[in-house]
């Protein structure tokens, strides 16, 4: 037995010392992908961003929202995977991210090239070198994205852009119209404990969701000073959470995926709550006569545009990058957008969604910067505020987690 | 004596190596062990120490990164947070809860497979008992959604007796479908356990005057004990750290939810750390039921 | 023991209850997975009431076939590998006295007795350290972790029943240790492996916890399939008839186990 324990000692050793590297990913990706730190300046590209586009590879491997990536198997017309295999000969694999949180982690693996992330894991991932800025000059569809979608704080890092936009959504007031047959015009409905809704409340079980709190704060209590509701300085998110556990005694559900708010509302088993259009579209194409709608209430909301990132690991940056291109293609922008509801990224984009879904556009607000201007995209909360103030700390999204899992673990 | 006629040779040489390994009983066992404790070992145990590692290292606020210096940083987080402390005695209350009543529910239908039922009902109810289990474990939760969830089955058979059901937010919900699918998981070994009790030994309590009542008591139940104790540690286990189903049927918190939400990046060290705390119950647990007998009962 | 009348009836109530309690949801799971439409409020038949489509998508749905196929494969590999791992532990323990006998059952119970998801995460967090692409193999290496025990406490629990004797007569009639094995051991043992080697591929066919973190790219099982199909709404109903077609499709399975192990069970008693 001595002769078996002396060997196995020494490879427990080895895997502890190879453990080590274990919280850090891979040290060449963060080196190269600069944490987050890379300028622009000068005429050097950012460490990492690729120069020039690599031949396409056989396949790509991809960590999605679902929905992100349909290949007609839910319905014919919805299919923007099996064209892309047509066209480039890259086999497209994905894999389902339950959460950002999930996203992070799988990303972190090191296993997949590109990633649809939403703004409270881009900052994380980019910070830990995980994925790699991205030279929009190899994007040809880019130019013709939005403004407003470009430069965003949650994807992009002293002026280094380290994504493409897949979309833009807000963060919409489901309700049930028999309960309020006037359109709420406010979040009220799902803060006040007089609510008429009080008891079937359906909030979104994410610590993400502490920002929908601070935007509350900042109608209700302006001499907190809140001006970035992703990052909070210790007053101010102890504020947002005491009222998220006031909250919890009126909230009936915490929904994780889109689908128990589509069993939920569909029901009428949860009156009103924070949700996406998807959920609403869904019902409603079971049952055009659900007595529901959604608004985006006048202060404003929470939303999402969702980023297209590339692995600083990626096994196949030839076909990732020509994913982020097609993804930005007019007409698969429209069938994409449309699919999951949300706002295109370009006017052709919207152009190519009108011949499919008239009014998507329009319904969506694709074009209305002001409707926008209230929409306050996901982003990642960090110690440093991300702005350029030293002396300004926020709490981090540990903090934001830790906090979550106080308010809905309580 | 003739060997199997492979080839003279071939064959004398295992036989020779049969031979020289025969006496050699301490050389065998660890040939027999190596392969299942390197496996186990190394490859289990050695990346779950690498894991617990993290919980003594701490993160860089900053960037995220976690910092192999060592540190009680993520410790003293989940000391300072009452909540982390509620929903381990949580966790832990719905444990037992949930192995209680398995064994209430499964002790019955075990006991009469393994002794009243006929040859063939046996084998029919251990079909029954055993089939659920291929069905998956998350269409098994998602049903029990469906039954649950507001205006759901549940709720259509309470109303006409006015009662409200309880909606996907209620911790009872967990109780009840943590129960359902790990009852066979209780079943099966309990049903093994009596099925193995000879007949004699019951008949020789009868004979001494031991009434159905008494025997069951003084001389099934004891036999049945490591059995029961080995369901158990199913029960209890897969209920310690479940955190699908809580999250689909009830909206609480396990101990599970909480290594999971954290398990990405930065947030690592908290979740080693937290899962200190399922590890030492449960190498608790085992030891009282290896003292039980459950080990030879699994 | 005879039991009274009244504890028998007693029983047979209870049984029933039992069962009632554990086909309830399967019940509703196979209503639904003829349920005309895509949404899962209750009841079903609602709106457009029932048919079959769903089984043809199902059917036609390359994504299902391939993660059937995976499961399957997976399963294979996790059930073989822990079928051997735990015959030879459980040989070494059941035929030796040794010092840390109890150490081995305690060891090899700890990846069953520990929450899925540590050994998820620590695995997969291994396999990166270690550069491993994931993919099957490490679908298979996880399942493994926690079916070796299955097959080990089957083994051994046979091994302990089965007289010493024969071996040793094995012996004295010149028989290797080899021949031994594979003619006096192995169908003793045989029923045994048969039921660990079925309840360990349950347990890897529908596991979705470690499977989760040790899958990769492009490897998808069945239920890492309904996992993300369950957050899809249109995929939901495809996944009923899925499950439903799991259970009937593993009476054959589970039949066969019975019927051979009991006919072991009955020259026991």
């Amino acid at each position: 037995m001595r002769t078996i324990r002396i060997p196995a000692l020494l490879v427990c050793l080895a895997l502890i010392g190879a453990g080590c590297g274990l919280g850090s990913t891979s040290s060449s990706a963060s080196a190269s992908a600069g944490s987050g730190g890379a300028s622009a300046s000068g005429s050097a590209l950012p460490s990492g961003m690729a120069t020039s586009l690599p031949p396409a590879e056989d396949e790509l491997n991809l960590v999605i929202w679902a929905g992100y990536a349909e290949d007609g198997s839910s319905d014919k017309t919805y299919d923007w995977v099996n064209p892309f295999e047509k066209d480039t000969g890259c086999k497209v694999n994905t894999t389902d991210g339950r959460d950002s949180a999930n996203m992070v982690s799988l990303m972190a693996t090191g296993q997949y090239d590109g990633v649809s992330a939403s703004g409270d894991a881009t900052l994380r991932m980019i910070a830990a070198g995980t994925v790699a800025p991205v030279n929009t000059d190899l994007i040809p569809n880019y130019a013709d994205v939005f403004a407003g979608l470009k430069n965003q704080p949650h994807n992009t890092v002293n002026g280094v852009p380290y994504g493409v936009p897949h979309g833009r959504g807000a963060n919409v007031l489901l309700y049930n119209t028999d309960k309020f047959p006037t359109a709420p015009t406010s979040w009220d409905v799902v803060w006040n404990p007089d609510s008429p809704a009080a008891g079937k409340i359906s909030i979104y079980n994410s610590s993400i969701y502490i920002a929908d709190a601070a935007l509350h704060l900042q109608q209700t209590n302006p001499e907190l000073g809140i001006t970035d509701i992703y990052q909070l300085t210790e007053e101010q998110f102890n504020a947002a959470v005491d009222l998220l556990k006031q909250q919890h005694d009126i909230v009936g559900e915490y929904w994780n995926v889109a689908n128990d708010q589509i069993t939920s509302f569909g029901s009428g088993d949860m009156l009103a709550g924070t949700s996406w259009q998807y959920q609403l579209n869904t019902i409603l194409l079971d049952d055009k006569n659900a007595p529901l709608a959604a608004v985006l209430p006048d202060e404003g909301s929470t939303g999402w545009s969702d980023t297209w990132m590339i692995s600083s690991t990626a096994a196949h940056p030839g076909c990732m990058y020509r994913w982020m291109n097609w993804m930005l293609d007019p007409h698969t922008n429209a069938l994409a957008t449309i699919w999951f509801g949300e706002a295109p990224v370009s006017q052709q984009a919207c152009a190519e969604a009108e011949k499919i879904s008239p009014g998507h556009c329009d319904s969506y607000h694709a074009t209305d910067e002001a409707y926008f201007s209230k929409v306050h995209f996901w982003s990642t909360p960090r110690e440093d505020c991300n702005d350029t103030d030293p002396a300004t700390t926020c709490k981090d999204v540990e903090a934001w987690i830790a906090a979550w899992t106080d308010i809905t673990g309580g | 004596m003739t060997s199997s006629g492979i080839g003279g040779s071939q064959a004398s040489a295992s036989r020779r190596l049969a031979a020289w390994l025969h006496p050699r009983r301490r050389l065998q066992l660890g040939l027999l062990l190596t392969s299942p404790l390197l496996w186990i070992g190394l490859a289990y145990l050695g990346s779950l120490a690498i894991l617990l590692l993290n919980a003594f290292w701490r993160t860089d606020p900053f960037s995220g990164k976690i910092i192999p210096e060592f540190s009680l940083d993520a410790f003293a987080k989940l000391a300072s947070s009452e909540v982390y402390r509620t929903i381990v005695l949580r966790t832990l209350g719905m444990a037992v809860a949930v192995t209680l009543t398995d064994v209430l529910l499964g002790f019955p239908i075990a006991y009469y497979m393994a002794r009243v039922a006929s040859r063939r009902t046996r084998r029919i109810l251990l079909i029954a008992v055993l089939l659920p289990l291929w069905a998956s474990y998350l269409v098994k939760i998602y049903a029990w959604r469906v039954i649950l969830q507001g205006h759901g089955l549940l709720d259509s058979v309470l109303a006409p007796f006015g009662i409200a059901g309880p909606g996907l937010n209620e911790i009872l919900n967990s109780w009840v479908v943590l129960s359902y699918l790990w009852l066979p998981y209780m079943i099966v070994p309990i049903f093994t356990g009596l099925e193995r009790i000879p007949e004699s030994l019951l008949e020789a309590s009868s004979d001494l005057g031991g009434k159905a009542g008494p025997t069951f008591r003084r001389v099934v139940l004891p036999l049945a004990l490591p059995a029961v104790a080995a369901g158990s540690i199913f029960t209890f286990s897969l209920t310690l750290g479940d955190y699908i189903t809580p999250t689909m049927v009830s909206g609480t918190k396990f101990i599970g939810n909480v290594i999971y939400d954290n398990s990405s990046l930065g947030s690592l060290p908290l979740a080693a750390a937290y899962s200190f705390v399922p590890i030492v119950i449960m190498v608790v647990y085992l030891f009282i039921a290896r003292r039980l007998g459950a080990f030879e009962s699994l | 023991m005879t039991e009274s009348r009244w504890v028998r009836i007693a029983l047979r109530a209870m049984t029933t209850l039992a069962l009632a309690f554990i086909y309830l949801p399967i019940i509703v799971l196979a209503i639904y997975a003829f349920n005309d439409s895509r949404s899962q409020v209750w009841p079903p038949g609602q709106v457009t009431g029932f048919s079959l489509r769903w089984f043809g998508e199902a059917i036609s749905n390359e994504r299902v076939v391939d993660a059937f196929i995976t499961s399957i494969a997976a399963a294979t590999g996790a059930t073989l590998l822990a079928l051997v791992l735990g015959t030879l532990a459980a040989l070494g323990v059941a035929r030796h006295r040794f010092f840390g006998r109890e150490a081995v059952s305690f060891m090899l119970v700890l990846p069953i007795a520990l929450p899925g998801v540590l050994t998820g995460i620590a695995l997969a967090a291994t396999f990166k350290t270690l550069g491993v692409d994931f993919g099957l193999a490490t679908i298979i290496v996880g399942h493994a972790t926690f079916c070796v025990v299955i097959a080990y406490n089957n083994v051994v629990a046979r091994l302990r029943r089965l007289p010493r004797s024969t071996e040793e007569a094995s012996a004295d009639l010149g028989a290797d240790t080899w021949q031994t094995f594979r003619r006096v051991l192995l169908p003793g043992i045989r029923t045994a492996l048969l039921s660990g080697g079925l309840l360990a591929f349950a347990l890897s066919f529908d596991e979705v916890i470690v499977t989760n973190f040790t899958a990769g790219p492009g490897t998808e099982t069945i239920p890492l399939w309904i996992f993300s199909a369950i957050q899809r709404p249109r995929e939901v109903p495809v996944v009923n008839v899925v499950a439903l077609a799991l259970i009937v499709l593993s009476v054959v399975p589970v039949y066969i186990a019975e019927r051979v192990s009991g006919a072991e069970s009955a020259v026991v008693r």
